[in-house]
């Protein structure tokens, strides 16, 4: 297959129109193409360019004849929300891991203004720490990694920003919130709702809906995540720099405190934390494997009886 | 027929266009990128330790942050909001040149300011306090994440800088503490800020040798570390490479950020 087309087949490069004709091997003859051109019925044309992903966005297979069995593929994820998904997980990793090495320098915390060694605290937590003086009951010192720490949570809350950024530009641009995570109305009932939850109690596996939706647990989930969790985070990391809080007094003063700010930093992490694991947990539930094509490829196997 | 009109075009010719954009996009954002980078470089908004890993972040970090924070002031804070009794960190043991010092009252102390000045000096302690003295109330807070406010009294360093008069072209202070190994640097926008001080008393009295006494460089914007105590020389400079492994301070050649606003 050419070079264009390989790349094609990762939906980069998706042409306006039906996207996936392209991924078929068989060399297309006219008659293939005559096949495909007044769409079989059953697909939907949607206008779909790199960054959209659409159910309907779906394949044309010019098989000779309708009886190959031949499994289809189709697009789940966008590049877009595959690319900086990957690229958030990345910059989450090293702010997690950074963090943590933070946090074991001084594992007190306080709320106000300030708080050392010499004031009360909020809470602690009963870790060894990697200084001398912070009175934690262990009678060693682990190892001082700030330096690199810092340097790393910096960079990496710097690029999972700019991802998130041009996530949300490209994500108002294409309806990407609309279409895919805001809850559909047919969703918003308590019946469907408290439904939802029930077959999420009883550890039920997705049906096959959701291997090409977000059902609306998912949704409401994601839009607390990008647009309540992620802005506080950042917002409460801001609000400890004393050169930023130099320009704008207001986010820390909101927060009530360098200390309060740090507090709410940690236990708005926390709450990602959590996110991350029950995620991971649902993705495992859900099936691995084709949860991660989906998230990496971009496509998903459809069954065969949908063709 | 109405329908052929609507057969799509062939990927392979869209691809090339788009291969074609996609090319021209990337050369335009390279030769962007270098632009940028040199205006960055001339409006000193690039920090010393840019190379390395950890570059894109940090110059990232001390660009934006000079940008918006040029001439802000540190939060000031009430009387009623010192901390009671504020925290002392660990210091290295005293050296044998800081015990005689010490037991002199500190009247021998000498600050030496060279380097890109009119006129290189050296100031006693009783010199610098014949100055308008000045006062903060502001929040020294450490990288490791503990904190406290109080009131520091001193002379701001843009003063001093004035007596020995900088010339135009420089654009770092270098400054070195009386114990082995301790010394930062900072840009001319931090060292003419007025809230640098060269801080010699602390909440009404005397500045604790606990906390850098007699003599402490009082960067309040920011953390702990640029506040490098028991000062005793301050170069003025265009370049950082002549010092040390060229990065700009203690913290740096030890892993630590050059700027630390954040």
């Amino acid at each position: 297959m050419p070079l264009l087309q390989r790349i094609n087949r990762y939906g980069f490069l998706r042409n306006r129109g039906r996207a996936a004709a392209i991924s078929v091997d068989p060399p297309q003859g006219t008659a293939a193409h005559q096949r495909c051109s007044p769409l079989p019925p059953r697909v939907r044309i949607v206008r779909a360019t790199w960054y959209h992903s659409r159910v309907g966005d779906s394949v044309c297979i010019p098989s000779a004849a309708s009886a190959v069995p031949t499994a289809t593929v189709a697009s789940r994820h966008s590049a877009l929300v595959r690319v900086t998904h990957w690229i958030t997980t990345l910059c989450f990793f090293a702010l997690l891991v950074s963090g943590v090495e933070i946090v074991i320098s001084h594992p007190r915390f306080y709320w106000g203004e300030t708080g050392n060694d010499l004031t009360p605290t909020l809470f602690k937590i009963p870790i060894p720490a990697s200084r001398h003086l912070v009175p934690t009951g262990y009678g060693y010192v682990l190892p001082d990694a700030n330096g690199w720490s810092r340097y790393l949570h910096f960079q990496a809350a710097w690029v999972v920003v700019l991802t998130g950024l041009l996530y949300l530009i490209c994500g108002l641009f294409t309806g990407h919130f609309g279409n895919d995570l805001l809850p559909r109305k047919a969703d918003l009932s308590w019946r469907e709702f408290s439904s939802a939850i029930a077959k999420h109690l009883r550890f039920e596996r997705p049906g096959e809906a959701e291997a090409w939706s977000y059902n609306v647990l998912q949704r409401i989930t994601y839009l607390f995540v990008i647009f309540v969790l992620f802005p506080l985070v950042i917002w409460t990391g801001l609000a400890m720099s004393p050169a930023f809080v130099s320009a704008f007094p207001a986010t820390v003063n909101m927060l009530g405190g360098q200390q309060s700010a740090r507090t709410l930093h940690f236990f708005v992490s926390l709450a990602l934390v959590l996110f991350l694991l029950v995620h991971i947990l649902m993705v495992w539930l859900a099936g691995f494997k084709s949860r991660m094509r989906a998230m990496i490829t971009g496509r998903a196997a459809k069954s065969m009886e949908r063709t | 027929m109405s329908e052929p009109s609507r057969v799509e075009p062939s990927p392979r010719k869209l691809s090339r266009r788009k291969l074609i954009t996609t090319g021209l996009a990337a050369t335009a954002g390279v030769a962007g990128l270098g632009v940028a980078a040199r205006i960055a470089q001339k409006y000193g908004l690039v920090p010393p330790d840019h190379s390395g890993i950890y570059g894109l972040g940090e110059t990232l970090t001390y660009a934006s942050q000079r940008l918006l924070t040029r001439h802000s002031l540190a939060r000031e804070f009430s009387r009623s909001q010192i901390s009671k009794p504020p925290f002392a960190n660990e210091i290295e043991p005293l050296t044998d040149e800081f015990k005689r010092l010490q037991a002199g009252g500190f009247t021998d102390w000498r600050l030496s300011v060279s380097g890109m000045v009119a006129r290189p000096a050296s100031f006693s302690l009783d010199q610098l306090k014949s100055y308008p003295s000045h006062t903060q109330i502001t929040m020294l807070q450490c990288e490791e994440g503990w904190s406290y406010i109080a009131e520091w009294i001193g002379v701001p360093l843009s003063q001093v800088l004035d007596v020995v008069g900088v010339l135009p072209q420089a654009r770092y202070v270098v400054y070195f503490s009386i114990e082995p190994d301790t010394w930062e640097s900072i840009d001319m926008a931090d060292a003419v800020h007025p809230q640098t001080f060269l801080t010699y008393g602390m909440n009404g009295d005397q500045l604790p040798v606990g906390h850098g006494g007699p003599l402490r460089l009082r960067v309040p914007r920011q953390v702990g570390y640029k506040n490098v105590k028991f000062l005793t020389h301050l170069t003025v400079t265009d370049n950082l490479k002549g010092f040390g492994k060229g990065l700009g301070g203690a913290s740096p050649e030890g892993g630590y950020a050059w700027y630390a606003g954040i």
